[in-house]
């Protein structure tokens, strides 16, 4: 095996390390955590400007997943926010796989000028890692399509230019089958946006669809193939795009404190961060190898399932023990004296449990696993 | 020079070779029949024929001149045999051997994971039971001895060849400081790192494999979700193994004055590589052997069947060079600098 970089994406890792020095100021982090919003209009553009998000979208441009990789497993370990950038560009490469020529022309430059965000309407209320169960309508009428319900998690749609939209447009059809997938401007009238406060600071929405009406120019990937699209946009998401790495600033902000405040001599701390520094490697690597599967043609969906397993589990691990270590001092908000980990440290607490659910839950991957690579009979 | 992470062609044929002799010559039926020794001559002969004991070697001493990656994968089929043979303690010790009859195999060799005593006494040395030779940490020096092997040791856990063997009494050779012997130990653990990435493999396909084939309550035991999440850990804590022991391997042969920096999860140095490795996969056999053996049910628990010996051997292989504990704080000392006073 081979885990050198080529030169040319060491060359690409040093001009994104160099950008988010750059960019990723602690005030931009500030600023996420007081506003909600997980990502940041500035990095994103400049990422843009240079050409980097279309050369790391895969199927664009160089479209080498292992650049994106690198990309996203920087913009992480730097603790920028990225979320919208994440699935931006995941929502480009699938339009670029499944959409047509008209919608690929009208929908990715803006994505990867790093103008646009999108959000992503799956989930409702009653359902989560069940999706394909959605009640959600598209109803044909004439020329158009005429959407009509609800969703809930829809992360980002308050500042969203496009949105990606789940629906069932067949009631006779078995559940995975009757679904069509649209992608639509946020500004079409009959959307309504409500936020919800989360646990993580990060500020998701609820949103309403009320006699939405679109051509056929938003089905993205068919009628009736939305689960194919659902599942093309998973493979994406699950192990490359960032969510694999989030343990390294913690353990950063944590060493600092711990260092400052003698609590770094124990052994008991030195011994949980090594095993914690062991975990975020293999968090990596398992993330590269999803990376190279995918440099290799392959579709790494399995693998992804197994690296999230893993690597959410390593860094709510991570959170639970420089919480504990760091005794009271660990309860401290951002911008509170004497925080451990300048507040980090409870802000982990709060952010990591997200993390096994968002995106797959851990018993919908684990399922994943005993089906797939354990060839075990389907549990559900 | 960019990233591949599969194995190269010549390892896949490595793999298949060593897989299909071990599993035709060394069923778990021969490593039960030697317990509690832990070691096969006859096996042992069979392994030299395939020139295993010098594959590491260079060319130039007669020695195959196989990369560590090529070793690592040799290493983690005889974890998944649970072969009675000194394999992975011979090819870490040849980093520094180059006699012919240890090149050969006619020898073997042992690693003294941890330095003599003041008496000159290496204690519970992995091999020592049957090695010919013994390389080791004695004072500030690293020595090699020639001795004649016990052939016998106290009975433990791993059924593991293991003897106290002296650093002084025996033909004994100075190689150089106590610091030289650092590449023969991070060889060791690289080595018992895929050892152990093998039995955790091989411990969960025979708790798959079992409950696919038991039924309770009329349906597989496996159809269980409890079951399933159980084992579905243990496929990702082996590919997550076998990474960072191929990583380690890399390091070791490819990088000199690798990274350290783990505030940006940046590590390219082999020997921090090499710990690491060991730890992680000693985790993953601990793990996959305590959840194989309990999804067997009562039958896990019983002699008579496999799963037991992977059980007591991913304990032995991963405890043996010192508690985990001492070996993470020795890898901290590494990573964030020691603590001063």
């Amino acid at each position: 095996m081979d885990f050198s970089l080529s030169p040319e994406v060491v060359e690409f890792r040093d001009e994104i390390r160099s950008i988010v020095r750059e960019f990723v100021t602690p005030e931009i982090a500030d600023r996420m955590h007081t506003t909600g919003v997980f990502d940041a209009p500035e990095l994103n553009l400049e990422l843009g400007r240079r050409g980097i998000l279309e050369r790391a979208c895969p199927g664009l441009g160089k479209g080498d997943p292992i650049e994106m990789y690198v990309m996203f497993n920087e913009l992480e370990k730097a603790g920028a926010p990225y979320d919208g950038l994440a699935v931006a560009l995941m929502i480009a490469a699938v339009v670029n796989k499944l959409g047509s020529d008209e919608q690929k022309e009208r929908i990715i430059p803006s994505i990867i000028s790093g103008e646009a965000l999108v959000c992503m309407g799956y989930s409702e209320a009653d359902f989560g890692s069940d999706v394909a169960s959605i009640k959600t309508r598209a109803v044909k009428d004439g020329d158009e399509w005429v959407i009509n319900g609800s969703k809930m998690w829809t992360t980002l749609a308050q500042v969203a230019e496009w949105l990606i939209l789940l629906t069932r447009t067949d009631l006779d059809l078995p559940k995975h089958k009757g679904l069509t997938m649209f992608i639509l401007p946020m500004n079409t009238p009959g959307i309504t946006v409500e936020p919800v406060h989360t646990l993580g600071t990060e500020i998701t929405n609820a949103t309403w669809y009320d006699d939405v009406r679109v051509g056929d120019e938003a089905v993205l990937g068919g009628e009736n193939s939305g689960w194919r699209t659902m599942t093309t946009v998973l493979a994406f998401e699950r192990g490359v795009m960032g969510g694999t790495n989030a343990g390294v600033p913690l353990l950063r902000h944590f060493h600092e404190w711990a260092e400052a405040n003698g609590v770094f001599d124990e052994s008991t701390t030195r011994e949980r961060m090594t095993r914690s520094v062991i975990d975020m490697q293999v968090a990596t690597l398992l993330t590269m190898r999803s990376a190279w599967i995918a440099a290799s043609g392959g579709m790494p969906g399995l693998e992804g399932s197994m690296t999230k397993v893993f690597a959410v589990e390593a860094y709510q691990r991570a959170s639970r023990w420089t919480q504990a270590t760091s005794g009271p001092a660990g309860l401290l908000q951002f911008h509170e004296e004497g925080a451990a980990g300048e507040g980090f440290v409870e802000y982990d607490a709060r952010h990591s449990p997200v993390m096994s659910i968002y995106g797959g839950t851990s018993e919908i991957n684990r399922n994943n696993i005993a089906e797939r690579h354990l060839g075990l009979p389907k549990s559900r | 020079m960019s990233v591949d992470l599969g194995l190269s062609p010549d390892q896949e044929s490595i793999a298949e070779l060593f897989d299909g002799f071990f599993s035709n010559e060394a069923p778990p039926a021969v490593a039960r029949a030697v317990e509690p020794l832990g070691f096969d001559r006859d096996l042992w002969n069979k392994v030299i024929e395939l020139g295993a004991p010098g594959m590491g070697s260079a060319p130039e001493n007669g020695g195959g001149g196989a990369s560590l990656g090529d070793l690592v994968v040799v290493a983690e089929t005889v974890g998944r045999s649970i072969a009675p043979v000194p394999l992975v303690d011979h090819l870490a010790a040849l980093s520094l051997l180059t006699d012919a009859d240890l090149i050969a195999g006619e020898a073997i060799a042992a690693v003294a994971v941890r330095p003599a005593d003041d008496n000159g006494i290496w204690s519970l040395v992995p091999t020592g039971a049957v090695a010919d030779v013994v390389i080791g940490v004695d004072g500030d020096e690293t020595v090699v001895v020639r001795s004649a092997p016990p052939m016998s040791g106290p009975r433990n856990h791993g059924s593991m060849p293991l003897a106290n063997r002296s650093a002084r009494e025996g033909a004994r050779t100075v190689l150089g400081p106590a610091s030289l012997f650092e590449t023969v130990l991070d060889r060791w653990k690289l080595l018992t790192a895929a050892a152990l990435v093998g039995i955790a493999d091989a411990a969960k396909e025979l708790g798959v494999a079992y409950v696919k084939e038991r039924e309770q309550f009329g349906v597989p035991v496996g159809s269980f979700q409890a079951v399933q999440h159980g084992l579905a850990d243990l496929p990702v804590a082996i590919d997550g193994g076998r990474l960072l022991t191929h990583k380690a391997a890399w390091a070791l042969d490819n990088v000199t004055d690798g990274l350290l920096d783990w505030a940006n999860n940046d590590i390219t140095d082999g020997p921090a590589l090499a710990t690491m490795a060991l730890l992680f996969a000693a985790d993953a056999a601990v793990m996959a052997t305590d959840r194989s053996l309990h999804y067997h049910g009562g039958y896990g628990f019983a002699e008579e069947y496999d799963i037991q010996m992977y059980y007591r051997r991913a304990r032995g292989w991963s405890l043996i060079l010192d508690d985990p504990t001492t070996v993470s704080l020795t890898l901290a000392d590494r990573l964030f600098g020691s603590v001063e006073g």
